[in-house]
């Protein structure tokens, strides 16, 4: 390990227990963290001391413990503010994900404001739930689907985008980062273009984006902005969106029932203010207050520093799988985080990720929920190894061992 | 230097399989077949078209298959168009039912490996039970390609068939 590294590697390891257990009688090099991450030894404790210690719904109980609860949770809402840099907690909704965030703005805001003959704008390179809730709305409402393109290194073609931009705009849905590919697109870029088209509202899914790059939502200008706690070291279960506050007022609501009403008899209800606006139901307590510890271990580490570390990682993998020769990698974006989507020549994704298995190496392979971008580049699958802080320059080299011996079986 | 785990390996992609991924047979489609199915796994991506001629007396007379998967869904393919064509579409589909049986059924039921004859050196997937999935993919696709023929027995033309599992 290099003095200058940005993160004490070895050090950080000993935070994530699941780092140390074996797979396959191999040490477990996860490779994964695309998908989602391990999680630091403050989130499993603060989880575990609330399941059996502190365990009480929120917002209704008069009791000490339901207070507690409350204000746990809202401390969260608080630390996700101070992470996005939004004006205020009251914009931070707590949801199940990004999907669920994405399809309550596709619900909420889309149901509500869009009609026949608008537009929608995603890119090539968003993943199935950024997909998915917009062409179910644009079916509903007869609204147009609209594709910024993709070039052949798997970055975004403003020029085509400035293209598909006029007065019919009303939505802009684009991802902060490509999960299949790595590409980080221009989300300053993409939001500044988009207010050239009056009326138009940015979602920007930061699902990938937020864990590897600091986010300020008010310089991004952006209208939405979602992530997931479980790729940002926290729990499952919980993310948040958050949303502009005149937006928030005018969106219907998302789900009905408990928590989100203000008056309910059974001639009307009337709505809370957001943030409880769209919580119907008890929601993910634990889990939510699970992911506070997550933010605040990343944001203890650095996200700079974090980013420096992975472009390392990136940059030693990208060298070490080129060196082995028959190896492509798809995505070659000038601006990319640590995601190294491959093929081999004459080798199915699915069996080399079955002989890394079995060298202890976690690898996701196939279509990455992403088949748009996959068809883009005419590959019906890819292994993609993603990297976390805590991966190793040696992990990097036993992946790329394991894969001469995927050549040697396969052939 | 990392210790090398290929019994299981070596179990999983013997040289058969390895053989049949290479140079798979029947690896062609038949236009205007009489009985057709796609077989795809969207989790993963395989995806096979089969394409089946039947003769009057109701044996595979042609078989063809294309599309893109593993080493396993596309040597399982392979093997078992080398084995259905000639038969009748009831020993296909006992054929069909063994060879699901064997992969599927814990204990493994030896009777069920003991008839599929060379097929039987698909039992090393079991082993893994995420590709179990890629192995069974195109005897899924068989299945609903012969279950098209038996419901639509007075009709002629091409049958067309999504499988998805």
């Amino acid at each position: 390990m290099l003095k200058t590294d940005s993160i004490q590697v070895e050090s950080v390891r000993k935070d994530f227990p699941a780092l140390h257990r074996d797979m396959n009688g191999h040490p477990l090099a996860y490779l994964d963290n695309a998908a989602t991450t391990q999680k630091p030894l403050a989130v499993i404790d603060r989880l575990d001391r609330f399941y059996r210690h502190e365990y009480a719904t929120v917002h209704r109980g008069v009791y000490l413990i339901s207070q507690q609860a409350t204000s746990e949770c809202d401390q969260v809402r608080e630390k996700c503010r101070m992470l996005l840099n939004a004006k205020s907690s009251d914009e931070i909704i707590f949801t199940r994900g990004t999907t669920d965030a994405i399809n309550l703005v596709a619900a909420a805001y889309g149901r509500k404001f869009l009609k026949t003959g608008d537009e929608i704008i995603i890119s090539g390179l968003e993943h199935h739930a950024n997909i998915v809730p917009w062409q179910r709305l644009c079916e509903e409402k007869g609204t147009k689907l609209k594709v910024i393109p993709v070039n052949d290194r798997g970055e975004l073609l403003l020029d085509e985008y400035q293209k598909l931009l006029n007065g019919k705009t009303r939505i802009v849905a684009v991802t902060h980062m490509s999960n299949a590919l790595g590409t980080i697109n221009p989300v300053k870029k993409i939001v500044d273009m988009a207010r050239s088209a009056a009326g138009a509202v940015i979602l920007i899914d930061g699902a990938q984006g937020v864990v590897h790059e600091k986010v300020d939502v008010r310089a991004l200008d952006c209208d939405f902005y979602c992530f997931s706690g479980h790729k940002l070291y926290g729990p499952t279960g919980v993310g948040v969106l958050y949303g502009k506050m005149s937006l928030l007022e005018a969106m219907d609501p998302y789900q009905t029932g408990g928590e989100m009403i203000e008056t309910v008899t059974f001639e009307k209800s009337t709505f809370a203010k957001p943030p409880l606006k769209f919580e119907a139901g008890t929601p993910a307590i634990a889990e939510i207050i699970g992911l506070g510890p997550a933010i605040d271990y990343v944001q203890n580490l650095g996200l700079e520093n974090i980013a420096a570390y992975e472009r390392e990682l990136l940059v030693c993998a990208t060298e070490k799988l080129m060196q082995l020769g028959g190896i492509t990698i798809t995505g070659t974006a000038r601006e990319k985080a640590a995601v190294v989507s491959f093929t081999m020549a004459d080798v199915h994704p699915h069996d080399i990720g079955t002989i890394l298995d079995q060298f202890g190496i976690a690898v996701r392979t196939g279509q990455h929920c992403a088949q748009p971008i996959m068809d883009r580049f005419h590959l019906p699958a890819t292994a993609r190894a993603s990297f976390a802080f805590y991966n190793t320059r040696e992990e990097i080299d036993r992946l790329a061992a394991a894969l001469l011996k995927v050549r040697e079986v396969m052939t | 230097m990392i210790p090398v785990p290929e019994p299981k390996l070596k179990s999983l992609y013997q040289e058969v399989i390895l053989d049949h991924n290479k140079k798979p047979r029947n690896f062609k489609e038949i236009p205007n077949s009489s009985l057709y199915s796609h077989g795809v796994n969207p989790l993963c991506g395989d995806n096979y078209h089969l394409y089946i001629n039947l003769d009057t007396d109701g044996r595979v007379s042609d078989i063809g298959f294309l599309g893109n998967g593993c080493a396993i869904s596309k040597s399982s393919a392979s093997m078992m168009t080398t084995m259905v064509k000639g038969m009748t579409r009831a020993e296909a589909g006992e054929l069909v039912r063994h060879f699901l049986d064997m992969m599927t059924k814990y204990p493994m039921p030896a009777e069920d490996k003991s008839k599929t004859g060379r097929l039987a050196i698909f039992e090393g997937v079991r082993e893994f039970p995420v590709r179990v999935k890629c192995a069974t993919l195109i005897w899924h696709a068989l299945k609903d390609a012969l279950n098209d023929a038996a419901k639509q027995d007075d009709r002629t033309g091409g049958v067309k068939h999504e499988s998805r599992q």
